[in-house]
């Protein structure tokens, strides 16, 4: 049985993330947002890949979530406030979720995972950063060019052209 | 381990239900890509969740490449939001109908 400490993360991982996306203000969604980002963290700390937990705190509650606030911060005072939505929508939208929900609960807990427990020790993080240098440093570098490209994309992208004509 | 498979396999797909949710309903393109991260995320709790019951490193490892390049997503869609709102002075995806030019 799921304990309290795994209940307490699942509430704030799900509760946050609905308000993440039911928040009046972009702000404060953003914030919630962190919420959920930091959840899964702590279900990686449970799942014994602090590793992972560490990256997952550094890329998304660390950078992505700061990235989203500067974005919404550009962005006009009445758009962050401004609610927009059709209510028949929001019924659909509430349908395809439970639909999702259900129908996927009810494959898995049909399925043999229901069974599965593990008492095996948990892989030690440094075979992680052993499997990354021996078996995937072609992927890594490919990573590091992707993430490299994609910056510079973003920043051509938001550049703005129009000050640079002003100042000329 | 006190916990099981199954606990963290519901909490994803909880966690899939709301990304779609918020993806189909909100017509707002920060909010949808707070839906898209939303997924990501369950996709790779999923990862992990199982790299830990059927001991093997290649689960973390998968998960770890995932968060690299859903932070350079996040980044070039971002970025496309800031060039969509200057161009159509909104961020609302109803009215980025015409993206041409």
């Amino acid at each position: 049985m799921a304990d309290a400490l795994f209940l307490a993360i699942s509430v704030l991982t799900i509760g946050s993330a609905i308000a993440a996306l039911e928040m009046r203000s972009l702000v404060y969604g953003s914030i919630a947002l962190m919420g959920t980002l930091g959840g899964v963290a702590g279900f990686y700390v449970m799942l014994d890949s602090p590793f992972v937990a560490m990256f997952q705190l550094a890329v998304y509650v660390g950078s992505i979530a700061v990235l989203i606030l500067f974005t919404v911060m550009l962005v006009k005072r009445e758009l962050i406030f401004k609610k927009i939505e059709d209510p028949k929508r929001k019924f659909a939208g509430i349908g395809l979720m439970l639909i999702v929900i259900l129908a996927l609960g009810a494959i898995i807990m049909d399925s043999g995972i229901k069974t599965i427990s593990t008492d095996s020790d948990p892989v030690d993080f440094r075979e992680i950063g052993g499997d990354f240098l021996v078996y995937y440093w072609p992927a890594l570098i490919l990573m590091a060019l992707i993430l490299a490209g994609s910056v510079m994309g973003a920043l051509v992208l938001a550049r703005r052209e129009d000050t640079i004509e002003n100042e000329q | 381990m006190s916990n099981e498979l199954i606990e963290f396999v519901l909490v994803s797909i909880a966690l899939l239900g709301i990304g779609i949710y918020g993806l189909s309903v909100k017509r707002n393109a920060i909010r949808m890509l707070f839906a898209v991260e939303i997924i990501v995320n369950a996709a790779n709790l999923n990862l992990v969740a199982f790299a830990r019951f059927m001991p093997h490193s290649g689960g973390q490892t998968l998960a770890l490449f995932s968060i690299a390049i859903a932070a350079a997503e996040v980044a070039v869609g971002l970025a496309l939001i800031i060039v969509a709102y200057r161009m159509y002075k909104n961020i609302d995806i109803a009215d980025f109908r015409s993206l041409k030019g």
